[in-house]
């Protein structure tokens, strides 16, 4: 093993990088490391050792010119006036302390930063800086020389702010926590023994002055479940909020009632105390992750701008004002932003992410390329012929975008328990106003109220937040990031997995290597690394990487062919390195599996067989998955890996080739109409279509925080070991969540017990309520902890 | 035992101070970001170079 980088803390090889005798793996990170260090900002590396990011050679040139466009900036900056602007930007490699104390410290790099604070949940940092000084491109430049790269994309230049939600809810939790307080002390001394002898006007005054501080409480705390449960009832739904908002009014009128009669003090610390609990269960529920996104489509992973071609003088203009027959530039590992033709240059495209192919494909001057490759090669100059908008794959992502919107109106499980708790109450209520209007008048109205506030399902409406906030976190824990609470219960009624191939199942860097032929002697093995090693291709790294004979050779006369392959002289023999036909000028017979041949001196000497790299655990998550899932497997690959995957798949599962990404969408809505619940596992844009078709999609990401198309959870792909623990673990919480409603509903008999024969007074219903929510929130937070403990680690 | 009268509306009056330092602290968004500040505080003031010079 090597030393360590200073920087970044990675392996710095055999041949470290030198300065100041401190190794460093690579120039960029000495580069950042110097900077550094000549602004006295070396406190960086004592608060978290080797803190820095390694950032693969890169090169900006004109990269970040487009930020000198005006109407950009003008998205981009949330306020600019007077010589000074702010700009949030998301660095998503901000991890450590180090990380906050360096991004803080701007102003010493650069003088023009006035101010800058980093948001560590969310990845953000938001600085202040005199325009006129530097400009937002300069600021950018120096946020990327020191490895803190941040990503600017189309979508966030439309993105809205999502604080003010938040704020509110707190807010509102605050107004009605402060109310609680004041009201219990009010009704406390009711409560106790020789209350009933306290003095009139001291009950009048206890009563007026919670009157007034429930009013906040009843019309601004809990207006969110008042403005539910009509829409729910517009839409012919009765949600669980329905039964909430009787509750509260019932509970509000007859207080009210009882304070303006003078008949007592009311029930106004049962009232507020059930706003109060249901607001903490919705924050409870609602925190998420505020540095990932599931809401991601094209917009987020095209470039902001582009270079186009004027008169033969480079410009770089906006992309959303690309026109037909424009003429670009695309340089090295740039996306290719919109369906064009190639006017001029020869590359390879990495459709990886886009249509599921893990070899590049070739393509030569006059053919077309379609939006959302990646170019690898030299500079392409293109002609656009479809606007962005129309470019075929943007317009695969964009399609039925906001059909899963109206999916999640579906009734799920507590709205079906809320509909028939809702009528049964309401039956109870008035079934008990009806026998005492007979039996004795005066009692009758008090009964039919009294089962409404009783039955006021706070415990019922808790269970859900907190079994499934409390499944949220601990999926969180283990590396499995789920979109909100609802995911939940859609897991869990699963029946059916359909698995992407490249870069779910699959390793996306690494492949498997193998040599059929001839054995090659270590000498011929050096020979070929060192002839790989001068190409770009990824099938040339992959094989240069896998060979591990040492020592180099020299190569004379190399040259590359576009789609053919390579060759070169070295100790006098030659060599070439491609295509079965570039090799022996046969065409490949057996295309089903990508192969490199290998020509040393005067013969073929075998050839190169490559093959995906499988996950770990695949065998043992795919088995699981077989014993109770329905599966499906859609590849945008050839049929090559086929034979290695019918035996973990078994004979009775469908294995679908090369399926293009509208394929697949068209494939899981025929499973849909088959009566399936569909949970479809991928990983790229190749994907989308079919993540945003299926009842639930998940994305397994190298890292979280880079891009992933739109889906209901993020999964870590270390932890694609536990998928299947993940999604029996719904199973459990679904049973949480039951016993928790019997455990409410046996609140509730005792309630409606009193309530029906006319005897719930406000001590009762003081006692009653809170308890019920407690002890259904604290059995629902235990349970599944105890349960997570068991089954995920 | 008037004087409740009296304790009981002083006893709002704080509380409301309180809730209005809450609201306040929500909308100026110290509630947006927790864990920042928590880190934050731990650095030490970055002026040590300015201080140096003020003495000699």
């Amino acid at each position: 093993m090597g030393v360590k980088c200073i920087h970044c803390g990675e392996d710095c090889g055999k041949h470290p990088v030198m300065w100041d005798d401190k190794p460093f793996c690579c120039h960029g990170c000495k580069t950042v490391y110097q900077i550094l260090n000549e602004k006295k900002l070396d406190k960086y590396y004592d608060i978290q050792p080797m803190a820095g990011i390694r950032v693969e050679q890169q090169e900006y040139g004109d990269k970040y010119a487009y930020l000198d466009l005006d109407e950009i900036k003008e998205k981009l900056l949330s306020f600019s006036d007077g010589g000074i602007s702010k700009i949030d930007l998301f660095i998503p490699t901000i991890h450590c302390a180090s990380c906050i104390w360096l991004l803080e410290n701007l102003y010493t790099l650069n003088p023009a930063v006035v101010h800058s604070n980093v948001n560590f949940p969310r990845k953000t940092v938001s600085i202040t800086f005199k325009d006129q000084e530097s400009s937002l491109r300069q600021l950018v430049e120096l946020l990327a020389s020191i490895h803190y790269v941040p990503e600017i994309t189309l979508d966030q230049l439309d993105e809205k702010d999502k604080k003010s939600s938040d704020r509110n809810l707190l807010l509102k939790i605050g107004v009605a926590g402060f109310s609680l307080l004041n009201v219990m002390l009010y009704n406390f001394p009711e409560y106790l023994p020789g209350g009933d002898q306290l003095e009139d006007s001291f009950i009048s005054y206890f009563g007026w002055l919670s009157f007034v501080l429930s009013l906040p409480v009843v019309f601004y705390s809990a207006n969110d479940y008042y403005l539910s449960a009509i829409k729910g009832l517009k839409h012919k739904i009765i949600n669980i909020d329905v039964p909430i908002t009787l509750g509260v009014f019932m509970l509000f009128g007859q207080s009210t009632f009882d304070i303006f009669s003078g008949n007592g003090i009311g029930y106004f610390d049962s009232l507020v105390g059930l706003v109060f609990l249901l607001l903490i269960g919705k924050w409870y529920q609602g925190k998420t992750y505020q540095a990932l996104s599931f809401e991601r489509d094209y917009k987020s992973y095209f470039p902001v701008a582009v270079t186009k071609i004027n008169e033969g003088k480079e410009e770089h203009i906006a992309l959303a004002n690309l026109k037909k027959d424009d003429h670009i530039l695309i340089r090295n590992q740039e996306l290719i932003p919109v369906d064009s033709k190639i006017l001029n240059g020869s590359t390879n495209i990495d459709y990886s992410f886009v249509t599921g192919e893990s070899i590049p494909v070739p393509k030569q001057k006059g053919d077309m390329v379609f939006a959302g490759g990646r170019q690898v090669g030299g500079i392409l100059e293109l002609e656009v012929i479809k606007e962005v908008e129309q470019s075929y794959l943007t317009q695969l992502w964009n399609q039925d975008a906001s059909k899963r919107e109206n999916e999640s109106t579906l009734k799920n499980l507590i709205t079906k328990v809320s509909e028939y708790f809702t009528v049964i109450i309401l039956l109870v209520a008035a079934s008990a106003g009806l026998f005492w209007l007979f039996v004795d008048p005066s009692l009758a109205l008090f009964a039919f109220t009294s089962v409404l506030i009783i039955a006021c399902p706070c415990a019922l409406a808790l269970t859900i937040p907190f079994t499934f906030g409390s499944t949220m976190r601990v999926f969180g824990r283990h590396g499995f990031y789920i979109k909100n609470t609802e995911v939940i219960e859609n897991l869990n009624k699963a029946n059916t997995v359909v698995f992407d191939k490249t870069g779910t199942l699959t390793l996306n860097q690494t492949m498997k290597v193998e040599w059929m032929g001839q054995h090659l002697s270590d000498h011929h093995l050096a020979v070929i690394k060192s002839l790989a090693s001068n190409s770009s291709h990824p099938l040339s790294t992959t094989i240069a990487n896998s060979i591990t004979v040492k020592g180099e050779t020299s190569i004379k006369d190399f040259i590359e062919i576009p789609a053919m392959g390579i060759t070169g002289i070295a100790d006098g023999e030659r060599i070439n390195l491609g295509s079965k036909k570039f090799v022996s000028g046969k065409e490949d017979e057996n295309p089903e599996s990508t192969n490199v041949y290998v020509f040393i001196g005067d013969e073929i000497k075998g050839y190169f067989q490559i093959e995906n790299q499988y996950r770990n655990g695949l065998e043992t998550v795919i088995g699981d998955f077989k014993t109770k899932y329905k599966m499906y497997l859609l590849s945008g690959d050839n049929e090559s890996e086929k034979k290695n995957l019918l035996p973990l798949f078994g004979e009775d599962t469908l294995l679908q080739f090369n399926q293009s990404p509208t394929d697949k969408m068209y494939f899981i809505r025929k499973l849909k109409n088959e009566d399936s619940n569909v949970l479809m596992i991928g990983d790229g844009l190749n994907d989308a279509g079919a993540l945003i078709e299926s009842n639930i999609g998940l994305t397994i990401a190298d890292d979280i925080y880079s891009f992933s198309p739109a889906c209901d959870g993020i999964i870590e792909s270390s932890k694609f070991n536990k998928l299947y623990k993940f999604i029996r673990f719904t199973n459990i919480s679904m049973k949480v969540v039951y016993i928790s409603f019997t455990i409410s509903f046996l609140y509730n008999l005792v309630g409606i017990y009193f309530a029906v024969q006319g005897t719930l007074s406000p001590l009762i219903a003081a006692i009653l309520m809170p308890i019920s929510s407690v002890s259904v929130v604290a059995f629902a937070t235990f349970a599944i902890s105890i349960m997570a403990r068991k089954q995920l680690s | 035992m008037s004087v409740i009268f009296f304790l009981i509306i002083l006893g709002v009056v704080v509380a409301g101070g309180f809730l209005a330092g809450f609201i306040w602290a929500v909308k100026s968004g110290q509630y947006d970001d927790t864990e920042s500040p928590a880190m934050r505080m731990l650095f030490d003031d970055a002026k040590p170079i300015k201080k140096k010079m003020k003495k000699s």
